[in-house]
C-alpha cells in the first residue's frame, strides 16, 4: 500500500516536463564563477540598464562576487546614484509604454519567472526583420517591442523561414538562423557573454542564493547530530514498552 | 498463548528495572543539542529585526558642500533623518566660547555625545565650522537659532548667541554646549564627520585610517 | 503543607492552587495513554501542529516588513528576500511550510481512512477535523494573494469569480468578498487581515477543540481496536496502553527531527521545488490587464481544480462546478456514517475496501496532476471518470463495506 503511494508520488515529476513551443537551450552558467558574474554586470549597467530598471536590486550586492564599493561606483554606476541605492532608471512606464509599446520590464526577479534557459535563448535568437517596429524579431519572444541591443557584439542574424509540417500533420513555419553580418564578437565569444550575462541575472534574481545553500548544508548536519541523541534517548526510552 | 504477566499487565515496566543515570545523560545531551539547534533557529529572526539593508542605506552618510555657507549663516542638511547644522562660526562668534565657561552644565563635554577628535573648546574638527545634530536633548525638539548677542534677541543682555529650543527652553552657546540649569542634560551631539576637501565634509563617517 | 519541600514543589503547589497545572500536566500528557502500536501514519498529528507553529511564527516576522497594498506588496516581499537580514530564510519557511501544511495534513486524514479513526466514538473528532481542512484551504487561499504576482492576482480573480456563479446572490456576493468590482486593493487588504489574524484564530480554536475531542475519547490505532476495553484491574490503566510523556513525547521529538531535515532539504535547496511551491509566474508582478496563457492554482488545490473544469457548464452557468467541488469537501463530513463495516482498520477488511481506498488515492493523485495540466478534451474525460471514482469511493460506502469480507479483530494489539 505504502510502497504504491511511493510510487504514485514519484510519477509527479513527469508533469514538469511539459512541452514548449521553441526549444530551449540549456544554459551553462556557473553561479560560483565570480569572473563570469562581474562581466554580466557590466554587460548588465552598460546595455540593458538604460531602459530596464532592476529596482530590487543594491549595487552594493555586488560586492558579493569580488568587487570593492570603489570599484563598483567607478565602473558600473553613470547616473550618480550611491553604491548603496538600487538600480533604477530615469525612464518611467508611461514613457517606456509610448516609446516602445510595452514598458520594459523590471528585471530584478526575470531570472526567476523566466527562467535561465529562456533568457539565454532569447538573447541570441534576435534576427533581422523589416516588417517590425524595431527591424528586429526573436524567435523565443515573436513580435517583441525591444531591439537587439547586442547586436553590435554578435552581428546581424537573418531568418530563413521554411513551411514544414509537424507531427501532428499541421503545417508549421520554421525558422532557420542564420549569421547574416559580423559583429565584434565571434559566435563563440557572444555565447560566453550571453552566458556571463545570464548568471549576472540569475544571481539578481537572488542574491542571497550562496548563503542559502551554506546555511542548509550546515542545517542539515546539526539535524543530523540533534537526530543522533534524539534516536538513541527514544530507543532506551522504549525499551520500557513491551 | 504467552506469559499471563505480559497479557494481563501494564504494557510499560514500572521505574524500578530502569537505568536511571543512562536516562538523565540521554535527556541532559538531548537537551544541549536541541538547544543549540533552538538558538540557531532563533537567531536569524532576532537579526532580522536589525535595521534592513534599506535602512543601513537611507542611513549612509551625507555629502555637503559647505563652500557657499556664509561667515555667520548655518545650514541644515539631514543625516539618518535627524537635522546636522553646520555653522560657519565668526571670529567674535569664536572669542564667546571662552567667556561663558561658568555659565555652561558640562564646558568639556564630559557626558555629552562627540567623537574624540572634538571634545575640545569649539567642539569641532576646524575652529570655524560647528558640525552639531539640531536635536535639542530634553525631549527631541529642534532648537532655534539665536545668534545675536545682547539684549536684541531678548535672552538678556548676558547672552553670548546660540540656540533656543522653544518646546521647554532650554540654551545652548555657540558650541552647542548647554547652560547650566536648563531642562536639557547634556550638550547637543555632534556627529562623526571628517572633511573630504576645504569645501566638502562627509556627514556620518569618521576619516579611515585617521 | 509536608516538611521537606523544595522551593520549587512550593512554588508548583501555589500554582496548582490557583490553576490545575499539574493535573492537565497528567490528565493530557504524563497519564494520558495512547495505545503502544502507533506506527509511521500517526507522526503527523503532531507535525501538523509543528508546521502551525511554524507559519504563525514566520508570519509574524513577515508581517514586519510585508505591506498589504497592491502598490508596494510585490516590493515588500523583495525587500524581504533582498534587504532584511535573514529575511529569505523566513519567506523560504513560509511559503515552504504552507506546502507542507497540506502533505502534513493530507497524511494525517489519510491515517484516518486506514484505520477507522472516523468511526465512533470519533466521529465529532474527524468532523473538527474537516472543518481545520476547510479553514486551512481558506487560509492558503488568502495567504495566496499577499505576494501580488500574477498567480495570486488571476488565481483570487478566478476562484472569487466562482462565487459570482451562484444563482441569485453570486454577483452581489463577488462584489462583496472583494470590496471592489474586480480583485485590487481592498481585496488585498482585506485578505492580509483575514490571513493574518481571522483565520489563524479559528485555527487554533479548532486545532484546541481537535485535541479536547480525541482525549475525551482516547485515540485510535492501527489495529482498530478500543484499547480501554481492556484495563488493569487494579490501575484502571488500558493494558495496551502507555503514557503519553515520556513515550511519545520523545518519539514524536525523532518525528520531528526528521520532518524539520526533509524540510530544511526542500527549503535550502529547492524552494520553488521545479514550480510547485513557488510558482515562476508569481514573480511577475500582478497586471490586471494581461492574463497569464496558464492559470493553476497551488498544487494543493489541482484535485478539486480538476473536478471544477471537469463538470460541463449547465444551462449557461459554471454554478454546476462549482457544486461539484464544493460536495467534493463537504462528503468527507459524513464519511463516519458512510462506513458499514464491522471493524475500523484496513488490516481486516477485505479487498473490496482495499480496492476502493486505491482507487480513490489514485483518482486523488491523477485528478491533482490533470488540475495542473492545460486542458484538452481526453484530459477532460479522464477528469470526468476520476471525479466520478472519487465520489463513488464515499457514495457506494454504505453498500460495500456491508458486502465486504472482514476478518476478525484481534483482542488486543498486534503491532
Amino acid at each position: 500500500m505504502n510502497r504504491l503511494l511511493i510510487a504514485l508520488f514519484l510519477l509527479l515529476p513527469a508533469a514538469v516536463f511539459a512541452s514548449t513551443d521553441v526549444h530551449l537551450d540549456d544554459a551553462p552558467i556557473n553561479p560560483r564563477d565570480a569572473v563570469s558574474l562581474q562581466r554580466g554586470a557590466r554587460l548588465f549597467v552598460n546595455y540593458c540598464l538604460n531602459c530596464h530598471s532592476a529596482e530590487f536590486m543594491r549595487y552594493n550586492r555586488l560586492e558579493a562576487f569580488g568587487l570593492t564599493p570603489d570599484e563598483i561606483r567607478e565602473n558600473l554606476i553613470f547616473t550618480g546614484a550611491k553604491v548603496g541605492d538600487t538600480m533604477k532608471v530615469a525612464m518611467t512606464r508611461t514613457e517606456g509604454r509610448a516609446w516602445f509599446g510595452a514598458p520594459p520590464p523590471d528585471l530584478s526577479v526575470i531570472a526567476r519567472s523566466r527562467g535561465k534557459d529562456w533568457l539565454y535563448t532569447y538573447l541570441r535568437t534576435f534576427y533581422r526583420d523589416e516588417t517590425t517596429f524595431t527591424g528586429w524579431n526573436n524567435l523565443v519572444f515573436p513580435n517583441v517591442g525591444m531591439p537587439h541591443v547586442l547586436w553590435q557584439l554578435q552581428g546581424e542574424q537573418a531568418a530563413k523561414i521554411e513551411e514544414k509540417t509537424d507531427a501532428h500533420g499541421k503545417k508549421v513555419e520554421h525558422r532557420e538562423l542564420s549569421l547574416a553580418a559580423k559583429g565584434e564578437m565571434t559566435p563563440l565569444e557572444y555565447d560566453q557573454a550571453v552566458v556571463d550575462l545570464v548568471n549576472y541575472l540569475v544571481f539578481m534574481g537572488e542574491p542571497n542564493r550562496a548563503k542559502r545553500i551554506q546555511v542548509g548544508i550546515i542545517t542539515l548536519f546539526m539535524l543530523g547530530v540533534l537526530f543522533i541523541f534524539a534516536y538513541w534517548l527514544k530507543k532506551e526510552f522504549w525499551k520500557d514498552v513491551r | 498463548m504467552g506469559d499471563e504477566a505480559v497479557l494481563n499487565g501494564p504494557s510499560f515496566t514500572s521505574e524500578a528495572k530502569v537505568d536511571k543515570g543512562k536516562r538523565n545523560f540521554l535527556i541532559a545531551a538531548t537537551s544541549v543539542v536541541g538547544g543549540v539547534v533552538g538558538a540557531s533557529v532563533a537567531v536569524p529572526f532576532i537579526v532580522s529585526m536589525q535595521p534592513s539593508a534599506r535602512a543601513r542605506a537611507a542611513g549612509a552618510p551625507v555629502e555637503v558642500d559647505i563652500g557657499k555657507i556664509e561667515p555667520g549663516a548655518m545650514l541644515t542638511v539631514e543625516w539618518r533623518g535627524k537635522p546636522v547644522w553646520i555653522l560657519n562660526r565668526t571670529k567674535p562668534m569664536l572669542e564667546t566660547l571662552s567667556g561663558d565657561q561658568n555659565r555652561l552644565a558640562d564646558p568639556n563635554s564630559e557626558s555629552s555625545v562627540q567623537p574624540a577628535n572634538c571634545r575640545n573648546e569649539t567642539r569641532s574638527l576646524k575652529p570655524e565650522y560647528l558640525v552639531a545634530v539640531g536635536i535639542c536633548t530634553h525631549l527631541g525638539c529642534s532648537p532655534s537659532p539665536m545668534f545675536t548677542p545682547g539684549d536684541a534677541s531678548g535672552l538678556g543682555a548676558n547672552w553670548p548667541g546660540g540656540f533656543l529650543c522653544p518646546c521647554h527652553g532650554s540654551r545652548f552657546d555657540l558650541a552647542a554646549r548647554v547652560f547650566a540649569g536648563q531642562p536639557a542634560p547634556t550638550n547637543l551631539e555632534i556627529p562623526p564627520y571628517y572633511f573630504m576637501s576645504e569645501t566638502r565634509v562627509l556627514i556620518g563617517e569618521e576619516k579611515k585610517g585617521a | 503543607m509536608a516538611n521537606g519541600t523544595t522551593t520549587s514543589e512550593k512554588l508548583l503547589q501555589w500554582v496548582d492552587d490557583r490553576l490545575p497545572l499539574t493535573a492537565t500536566w497528567k490528565a493530557h500528557l504524563s497519564e494520558y495513554y495512547a495505545p503502544k502500536n502507533f506506527n509511521f501514519w500517526y507522526y503527523f498529528g503532531s507535525l501538523a501542529i509543528l508546521v502551525l507553529v511554524i507559519q504563525i511564527l514566520t508570519g509574524i516576522f513577515l508581517t514586519m516588513n510585508y505591506k498589504p497594498s497592491a502598490e508596494n506588496a510585490f516590493a515588500s516581499v523583495e525587500y524581504i528576500m533582498r534587504d532584511v537580514d535573514w529575511g529569505w530564510l523566513i519567506r523560504y519557511m513560509h511559503s515552504t511550510g504552507a506546502s507542507f501544511f497540506f502533505i502534513v495534513v493530507y497524511l494525517h486524514m489519510f491515517r484516518a481512512l486506514l484505520y477507522g479513526s472516523y468511526r465512533k466514538p470519533r466521529e465529532l473528532l474527524w468532523i473538527i477535523g474537516c472543518f481545520i481542512y476547510l479553514a486551512l484551504m481558506a487560509e492558503a487561499f488568502f495567504g495566496y494573494l499577499l505576494p501580488w504576482g500574477q498567480m495570486s492576482f488571476w488565481g483570487a480573480q478566478v476562484i472569487v469569480n466562482l462565487f459570482a456563479s451562484i444563482p441569485v446572490i453570486g454577483p452581489d456576493l463577488a462584489i462583496w468578498i472583494r470590496g471592489d468590482f474586480v480583485v485590487g486593493d481592498a481585496t488585498l487588504n482585506r485578505f492580509f487581515a483575514f490571513h493574518v489574524i481571522a483565520v489563524p484564530l479559528v485555527l487554533l480554536g479548532l486545532v484546541f477543540v481537535h485535541i479536547i475531542a480525541l482525549h475525551e475519547v482516547g485515540s485510535n490505532n492501527p489495529d482498530g481496536i478500543e484499547i480501554k476495553k481492556k484495563k488493569d484491574p487494579k490501575t484502571g490503566i488500558p493494558l495496551d496502553g502507555i503514557p503519553f510523556h515520556p513515550y511519545y513525547t520523545v518519539k514524536d521529538i525523532v518525528g520531528t527531527v526528521v520532518f524539520l531535515a526533509i524540510f530544511s532539504c526542500v527549503l535550502f535547496f529547492a524552494p520553488e521545488l521545479g514550480g510547485y511551491f513557488l510558482e515562476s509566474n508569481n514573480f511577475i508582478p500582478a497586471d490586471p490587464l494581461k492574463t497569464p496563457s496558464h492559470i493553476a492554482p497551488v498544487w494543493y488545490f489541482t484535485p478539486f481544480y480538476a473536478m471544477l473544469r471537469a463538470v460541463p457548464s449547465m444551462f449557461g452557468s459554471q454554478f454546476p462546478g462549482v457544486a461539484v467541488m464544493g460536495a467534493a469537501v463537504v462528503i468527507l463530513f459524513f464519511l463516519p456514517w458512510l462506513d458499514r463495516s464491522p471493524v475500523k482498520s484496513i488490516r481486516y477488511r477485505g479487498s473490496i475496501y482495499k480496492t476502493a481506498l486505491a482507487l480513490f488515492v489514485i483518482a486523488f493523485v491523477i485528478l491533482g496532476w490533470l488540475g495542473i495540466e492545460a486542458p484538452t478534451p481526453l484530459y477532460t474525460w479522464m477528469a470526468r471518470v476520476l471525479t466520478v471514482v472519487y465520489f463513488a469511493f464515499f457514495l457506494l460506502m454504505p453498500w460495500y463495506t456491508k458486502i465486504d469480507k472482514v476478518s476478525p479483530e484481534p483482542q488486543r494489539v498486534t503491532h
